[in-house]
């Protein structure tokens, strides 16, 4: 299992830097570098920038560029924010814990409320609850999650039932630790029913469809025949094979959530890394785009390794070999 | 057989009803122009964040309320008590070209003087919410058509060929397909965005569009073509064809490829919303269609001015209503297609 996940993690170098090289080369093309800015900035010594546009070759033509910027990136060092006058490596730690909260709690939403509704939905096809699902689901694909965040935001401006947008209050630095886990709890609340609102939809449809092929196998047969209850086939015979397809595609997932929460937290003024690379590409931060592209898609790699165990770990049919 | 998979799909109430509402919505967005009483950017000053005007019956004429701005602060406007103005119908308003060609200036309804009609209130500026739309929904709708064409053109020649030939081209375009599968789509799309926009005269920025959302969206079609060509590839007929001697180009284009059209239209309209909702987020984050073009995003990205915010809320709803009921509308017109076409789809032999 170790040579499996180490196979795993070597394969995400070739990926890596085939994004970093493809973001590299099309940030170069686009007119002006991160330079730019600092210039016309007067209280920057200009010995200070020509030592960064030596050490950063900024001089050079783009490959070469890039391949200072992996040799720097190898000592891991990650260039330096203008925007924010911090070394990129801090930015992306402060920030990439909030997505990765996020993108947990909405799929963690997104399962506990698909799974208990896809079963119950599939035990009975074309009853109540499947009827209502469906459609809801079929109503909650098609809402743009940037409409839905508007919305939230709305509700929660006129109401002031929730807090308008980030993700920690005022006085959170001055709260006791059972206040703050509260605090960051209470904040969540509409980003994580925004961005979850798409995956309890997308889970429910492919895993009732899941549920529905693996009630015509004949173990499930076999084990009404022995007189199991029926919740007892559903939630424990059942259930279990449905859910592998779904955890194999974890990965995809997590994916889409990364996209989905870029544009939710730009309007719920959330601090977590889709921000800060939007805003890093508005300000031709080239650094912080760079690491934030690095780390998202190594967050994606890491997701579809972690599926791939939870997998294995849930169908032993499934071995680790090639 | 087009013909057959039409009557088949219009027999289903769920077609019938998706194919009305898009017909219904394609048709507006291209009288976009006639069917709107003034110009998209036409703006009044006087009448900024003006709420929906209402319409009443008065001496056998529909006619528009007449509304006077209270307080500009807060823009509180008061209808007016008995004051209303008849619409006038098919009358001469501003000159615009229908469908882009032929010169015209009759509308459907306007209001004489220059009386302000908002049927879904009006924006910052006092431009007309309603003809807003009229016109986003124009850029939006087709944004949708033009990309998956490109996106179906791509993928039936890449996943075509990558089939067809095997060895390295395959591995080739399949490890390409899997690398825009697994990376954010939306960071290549900014990353896209900045590069190519000098590259794009600001006024092509919908072509700009167009050609970034198919260039990452041809994966998921290519990998299935693939797959489907790979299997039709040891069929009998296209054995026969090989052994008469036909070239590997007509067995593809001519035999291989028309084989996966079924499927094909089935997956182009599904993947319509796809684009759709693509345009309105790129829109919405500022980065696609720009003043003083409009489109749905682009609306819904000016909503989250706060005074529209607090005080017209309906400019918010309306774009937004208006993307889910297309995307509604397309969802269950690929579901009926692919049941007409056949739930386990139909392959020739079969």
């Amino acid at each position: 299992m170790t040579a499996f996940i180490f196979r795993r993690l070597a394969a995400l170098l070739p990926m890596l830097l085939a994004v970093t090289l493809l973001v590299f080369a099309l940030m170069s093309l686009a007119p002006g570098d991160f330079l730019t800015p600092v210039k016309a900035q007067r209280d920057i010594n200009p010995a200070l920038i020509a030592e960064l546009q030596k050490s950063f070759g900024l001089d050079r033509p783009w490959y070469e560029q890039y391949a200072l910027w992996l040799g720097n990136v190898l000592h891991l060092d990650f260039g330096y924010s203008w925007t924010y006058k911090v070394p990129v490596a801090q930015l992306i730690a402060q920030r990439a814990p909030a997505t990765i909260l996020l993108s947990l709690t909405s799929l963690l939403l997104a399962w506990t409320l698909a799974i208990p509704l896809a079963v119950l939905a599939a035990a009975r096809p074309g009853g109540w609850i499947d009827r209502l699902t469906s459609a809801a689901a079929y109503f909650a694909l098609a809402i743009p999650e940037f409409f839905l965040a508007l919305l939230a935001v709305w509700m929660a401006a006129r109401t002031g039932w929730f807090p308008i947008g980030g993700l920690t209050s005022l006085d959170h630095d001055f709260l006791s630790p059972s206040s703050k886990f509260f605090d960051i709890a209470y904040h969540l609340i509409l980003p994580t029913l925004v961005l979850g609102l798409g995956g309890v939809a997308g889970t429910l449809r492919v895993l009732r469809a899941n549920v529905l092929d693996v009630l015509q196998s004949e173990y499930v047969t076999a084990a009404r025949a022995k007189g199991l209850s029926e919740k007892v086939v559903l939630f424990r015979h059942v259930l279990r094979n449905a859910l592998n397809p779904l955890l194999s595609t974890i990965g995809y997932a997590f994916a889409g959530l990364l996209s989905g929460s870029l544009l939710v937290e730009n309007v719920m003024n959330y601090p977590g890394l889709g921000r800060l690379v939007y805003e890093a590409f508005i300000r031709e931060d080239q650094f912080v785009v760079l690491g934030s592209v690095v780390v998202g898609c190594s967050l994606l790699i890491i997701g579809n390794l972690l599926s791939d165990l939870a997998l294995a770990w849930s169908d032993p049919r499934v071995r680790y070999g090639r | 057989m087009v013909a057959d998979i039409l009557r088949s799909l219009l027999r289903r109430p769920a077609g019938l009803i998706s194919a009305t509402l898009l017909v219904l919505l394609y048709g507006m967005a291209l009288f976009a122009p006639f069917l709107s009483p003034t110009t998209p950017s036409a703006q009044n000053l006087d009448r900024t964040y003006h709420p929906p005007t209402a319409l009443v019956w008065q001496d056998g004429h529909l006619s528009v309320q007449l509304y006077q701005l209270v307080d500009p602060s807060t823009a509180a406007y008061q209808p007016l008590p008995e004051r209303s103005v008849p619409l006038r119908w098919f009358s001469e308003g501003p000159s615009y070209k229908l469908f882009g060609l032929f010169p015209a200036h009759r509308h459907l309804f306007t209001v004489p003087d220059s009386h302000p009609i908002y049927l879904l209130g009006s924006d910052a500026t006092g431009r007309d919410v309603f003809t807003r739309l009229l016109y986003g929904a124009g850029i939006s709708l087709s944004i949708g058509l033009i990309g998956v064409f490109l996106t179906s053109l791509l993928g039936l020649t890449i996943g075509g060929l990558a089939g067809y030939l095997g060895g390295w081209p395959d591995s080739l375009a399949m490890r390409l397909t899997e690398f825009l599968m697994a990376v954010p789509g939306l960071y290549l799309l900014l990353a896209l965005r900045a590069a190519l926009s000098s590259r794009f005269p600001s006024d092509a920025t919908f072509l700009l569009i167009v050609v970034i959302l198919s260039a990452l969206g041809w994966a998921g079609t290519a990998r299935v073509v693939r797959g489907l060509v790979l299997s039709l590839r040891e069929r009998p007929f296209i054995l026969a064809a090989n052994i008469i001697g036909q070239r590997p180009w007509t067995i593809l284009f001519r035999h291989l490829l028309p084989n996966t059209f079924s499927y094909l239209i089935v997956a182009a309209t599904l993947s319509v919303p796809g684009y759709i909702l693509g345009e309105a987020a790129l829109s919405f984050l500022g980065l696609g269609i720009q003043e003083p073009a409009s489109s749905w995003g682009l609306m819904l990205g000016q909503a989250q001015d706060i005074k529209i915010f607090m005080l017209n809320f309906w400019w918010l709803l309306t774009p937004g209503a208006a993307i889910i009921l297309t995307v509604i509308a397309f969802n269950l017109l690929g579901d009926a297609l692919r049941d007409a076409v056949d739930p386990r789809f139909r392959l020739p032999g079969k």
